[in-house]
């Protein structure tokens, strides 16, 4: 099971690298006053073809070959759905994909974020050919990460280096710590 | 406390890296590094993946090992997660199945530094003597 947003981000930026994106973008808003937390992931990939988009919430239908059910998005659906929010789906053949959850930001069921400057950084050394864009904004402020200017700054080194990765979590999380993230 | 870290302060990392990598010559060409493909979907994920690959990169840095360390999706072997596929420079790949970061601990000590198998070893890549 999932037990965090971290573990989500994962599973569904997995997706879009599979479809061959070449940027990914992760936006998550929490919103005190309406008590609702919106997270949003959007690629530039193929895209999800129309006959197929209404079923994609479906844990028995994939576009893998490997085994013959995907339990990514019916599972981000269900915990979205268990905290009064819900799950939606923009996308087309070529088009990218967007995924947008909306939760109760102070529901019960509401799981924790867990790791996701971790996560973020994993997916950004795992894929330095991919442009990762991570947005989070909260009533404190925005911070914003982007690997094209990390990559700017580097000249040439690999994102992927262990010190660089080290040094790009600890960045990350001081930065959330600033504008006060949930958790 | 400290200001927060920006990405000014990379600048300093990128020079300490520099220097070090200029002494160890990086090669640029992936076929002689170890490669290590961490499957990362859904059942990988639940199971604990994240936890592996940060293992792999930071142990690999501490050990002075130089591999590259990625990402792959579902390679079917769901009951046997998180797996791990590595690759030695010049030999076939081999999954290794329910990797936790003590077996991963193991496999760096054992497969990688000395190419000896160890347990959990998933025969993907089985060839019968007839097909060769």
């Amino acid at each position: 099971m999932m037990k965090d947003f971290a573990m989500h981000i994962m599973d569904i930026a997995q997706n879009s690298v599979s479809a061959g994106a070449t940027e990914i973008e992760l936006r998550i808003e929490e919103s005190v006053a309406n008590d609702r937390l919106m997270m949003i992931i959007r690629d530039n990939g193929k895209g999800i073809p129309a006959d197929m988009i209404g079923k994609v919430t479906d844990p028995f239908v994939t576009s893998r070959t490997t085994r013959k059910v995907g339990l990514g998005l019916p599972l981000l659906k269900q915990h979205a759905d268990s905290t009064g929010g819900g799950l939606t789906i923009e996308s087309g053949s070529g088009k990218g994909t967007k995924v947008t959850a909306t939760f109760g930001l102070s529901h019960f069921d509401r799981q924790p974020f867990g790791d996701i400057a971790g996560t973020v950084v994993l997916l950004a050394a795992a894929n330095p050919e991919i442009r990762f864009i991570y947005e989070h904004i909260t009533p404190m402020g925005t911070y914003r990460f982007d690997t094209a200017e990390v990559n700017k700054m580097l000249e040439g080194m690999s994102i992927s280096e262990a010190p660089v990765v080290r040094f790009l979590k600890e960045m990350i999380s001081e930065n959330l710590k600033e504008i006060k993230i949930s958790g | 406390m400290g200001q927060v870290k920006s990405l000014a302060d990379l600048r300093k990392i990128k020079e300490e890296l520099q220097g070090k990598m200029s002494l160890r010559e990086k090669s640029n060409n992936p076929e002689s590094l170890v490669q290590v493909k961490v499957a990362m979907a859904t059942c990988g994920i639940a199971s604990g993946a994240k936890q592996v690959m940060d293992f792999f990169i930071e142990e690999f840095d501490k050990r002075n090992i130089q591999a590259v360390v990625t990402q792959t999706g579902c390679m079917g072997y769901c009951f046997a997660e998180p797996t791990v596929e590595i690759t030695l420079p010049g030999k076939e790949p081999v999954v290794f199945g329910y990797v936790d970061t003590r077996k991963a601990d193991d496999i760096i000590e054992k497969y990688v530094k000395n190419g000896e198998l160890v347990e959990g070893i998933i025969p993907v890549n089985y060839e019968t003597i007839e097909k060769k």
